[in-house]
């Protein structure tokens, strides 16, 4: 509806000046309210509504399919020939090149590329082009950056029903390749669906592993021949052990007989040092330490019965959850056992007394992990229950050095070969640590959380940059650690060495003056039982310890309560005090 | 003649493990290798060949492929290619 005003004005009028005036306002226009449209709607519920000045913004996820890629070589066949040449057919195919051969054009471009090609030969030659002109011997200070670890690669468990990756192993050689071992540790939880298959995987391709051992039972732990890069031994979940040869395929070599071999799940085997290169030793928590060579697995060719009191008793022996054997000591090596002890044993002893040399009260729960530090093997780390220790050979009554009760168990832990005072824990809530005791010694220099479910095992190549660990799922991470962790500092050496020192002297200190304590209670009781020896043995009858003890407890109750009515009496003589102060304002 | 020639002059040079001569075709004219090895080096390296020279034309159509070096661990293949031909050299440098 337009709204229209009309006006005229006469010609003669235009360009005179204006004259405004006032006037009241005029309506126009009325539209009155049509109630008959409001019964077309309805009122809308009152609703709070929240305006943004920005733009509106949604969040989608997209997963590519995951595809598998394979790398593979290309072959070429002859071609290009023109069609009237067989190629097949040697005599039309040197016609073909003759003709070439004769063409002008040919031998004019020839001479030319010709020389082009001998000055570049000749330069080559002369000069290596590529070479490093600046050598950089003397690296920049690098900024100390914060120590970080990335994944790499993830590698998964194939099967549908996952297992735990118990054991690790890098290949001897560069490491390019990494052994696991998988099986399912918790009691009677495998089922019969569950493959016994273990993998040794590319660390290039995570997609599928490069072979597959096949061993009877599942494998528990799995161990790359440090001398021979293709030779694998691995202990089983029934207490077997079994030699694989890579070049062999999937089926082991040997497995040893069930007769002589352990009666429960071999949790730790290793290599040994020798001449011949085959020898291994295996531990489990039967309580035996067996040696085997493995070109006769059908029988171990050493024993030894993890007995505390020395009496080689299988029924008291502690079960074995760990090894470690240090190829500079060659004789002795180190067992931790399911009981938390830590037992030193000697090899090359006669008698199976002399074969255990000592123990070390270590952990609450089985020691899960031990390794001595490969550049002062004369301490070792382990790892039980909550904490992470470190102790010295010397010092038999405790560790030197601990890490705080943690979180989570830890299972797993290793020194990093190329840094003296570095090493990696893994926990069960998934997190791996790594520790650097010059740096930090309260809490790990570097905690990740490695994947949700429990780490299990945890190994680091020899260059000290890649770590894989294996988790509850049959995951196993790869990860890179950043260089600051992993190459060695200015005086690394002589500081840990110096710290070590400096707490094993204090654990000394410490052993030296509980020995003196206990030497003089020992001899004040001595003496207080001489002078009344009559009154010591009425006291010793069970009734009256009782009855001493009932009367303690009643004294002591007595003077509680005295105290604490004493205390009521005094607080509330004091609220009176307030209360008539008040009263009196 | 010539040609002989300088061919006899490039495989004399030091470290020079191979001489290969390719038409525009891929059809290798003259090798000193054996035929399987020529057949793949001619495949591959006239592809590669095609796809460097049309690199540096779509960059600047003025501009053409002379000479292209490919260094690696073991060896270093060196391509001079021309309209018609590639003459391509295999070379372990000594040094």
């Amino acid at each position: 509806m337009e709204i229209v005003h009309v006006y005229t004005k006469l010609h003669s009028e235009f360009g005179r000046q204006c004259l405004f005036s006032d006037r009241p306002a005029e309506l126009l226009v009325d539209v009155p309210a049509d109630q008959s449209l409001a019964s077309q709607f309805t009122q809308r519920t009152r609703r709070d509504q929240s305006l943004q000045a920005s733009r509106d913004m949604s969040e989608h996820r997209v997963n590519t399919k995951r595809f598998e890629s394979e790398s593979c070589g290309l072959n070429h066949e002859e071609g290009g020939w023109p069609k009237d040449v067989n190629h097949q057919v040697m005599e039309q195919t040197i016609r073909f090149r003759k003709k070439v051969e004769k063409d002008e054009s040919y031998i004019n471009s020839i001479l030319q590329l010709g020389s082009v090609m001998e000055h570049c030969i000749r330069q080559n030659n002369a000069v290596d082009i590529y070479q490093d002109c600046f050598e950089d011997g003397e690296m920049p200070e690098e900024h100390q950056e914060p120590p970080s670890a990335k994944t790499i690669n993830v590698f998964r468990d194939p099967n549908e029903l996952k297992r735990t990756v118990t054991g690790l192993s890098w290949h001897p050689d560069g490491g390019e390749k990494l052994a696991a071992a998988y099986s399912c540790l918790e009691f009677q939880k495998t089922s019969r669906d569950m493959s016994l298959d273990s993998y040794i995987w590319d660390i290039e391709n995570p997609n599928r592993p490069e072979l597959s051992l096949k061993p009877a039972s599942p494998l528990v732990c799995l161990e790359y021949n440090p001398k021979d890069c293709h030779s694998l031994v691995g202990g089983s979940y029934n207490g077997q052990i079994a030699y694989w040869d890579s070049r062999r395929g999937s089926q082991p070599v040997e497995t040893s007989s069930v007769e002589h071999s352990h009666r429960d799940p071999v949790y730790k085997i290793i290599w040994l040092q020798s001449k011949t290169g085959t020898d291994t030793f295996s531990a489990s928590t039967d309580g035996q330490v067996l040696w085997w060579d493995v070109r006769k697995l059908s029988e171990p060719t050493e024993r030894l019965v993890l007995d505390p009191s020395r009496e080689g008793n299988p029924e008291r022996a502690l079960g074995a959850i760990s090894l470690d054997f240090e190829s500079t000591m060659p004789t002795k090596f180190m067992v931790g056992t399911e009981q938390g002890l830590v037992v030193s044993c000697n090899r090359k002893a006669k008698t199976p007394t002399e074969k255990v040399v000592c123990t070390y009260d270590g952990h609450q729960g089985p020691v899960y992990a031990l390794q001595r530090n490969p550049f002062f093997p004369k301490n070792f780390l382990t790892v039980g229950d909550w904490t992470a220790r470190i102790w010295s050979e010397d010092i038999k009554e405790s560790s030197i050095m601990w890490t705080k009760y943690q979180m989570s168990y830890l299972m797993d832990a290793c020194w990093s070969p190329v840094r003296p005072s570095v090493f990696f824990t893994v926990k069960m809530d998934g997190v791996l640590d790594m520790w650097d005791i010059l740096f930090k010694q309260n809490d790990p220099t570097l905690s990740l959380k490695v994947c949700d479910e429990a780490l299990y095992s945890l190994r680091l190549q020899d260059n000290g940059r890649l770590v894989a660990c294996g988790s509850q799922q049959g995951e196993a991470t790869l990860l890179e650690i950043s260089s600051g962790l992993s190459t060695l500092q200015k005086n690394e050496k002589s500081l840990l060495a110096a710290m070590f020192e400096r707490e094993t002297k204090r654990e000394k200190i410490l052993e030296a003056r509980q020995r003196e304590i206990r030497l003089k209670e020992r001899s004040r009781s001595e003496q207080s039982r001489s002078e009344d020896g009559g009154r010591e043995d009425i006291d010793q009858s069970p009734l009256q310890l009782m009855a001493r003890a009932e009367e303690d407890f009643y004294v002591l109750t007595e003077t509680e309560k005295k105290g604490k009515e004493r205390e009521d009496q005094d607080l509330s003589s004091e609220k009176e005090v307030q209360i008539l102060e008040q009263s009196n304002e | 003649m010539l040609v002989e020639e300088t061919l006899k002059r490039i495989q004399s040079q030091n470290g020079v493990q191979g001489i290969i001569i390719i038409n525009s075709e891929g059809i290798p004219i003259k090798t000193t290798l054996d035929n399987a090895s020529t057949v793949q080096y001619a495949g591959l390296i006239h592809q590669l060949v095609m796809k460097a020279r049309s690199t540096v034309r779509d960059i600047d159509p003025q501009n053409d492929l002379t000479f292209l070096r490919i260094r690696s661990k073991k060896n270093e293949i060196m391509i001079a290619p021309d309209k018609d031909y590639f003459l391509i050299v295999i070379q372990n440098p000594s040094d």
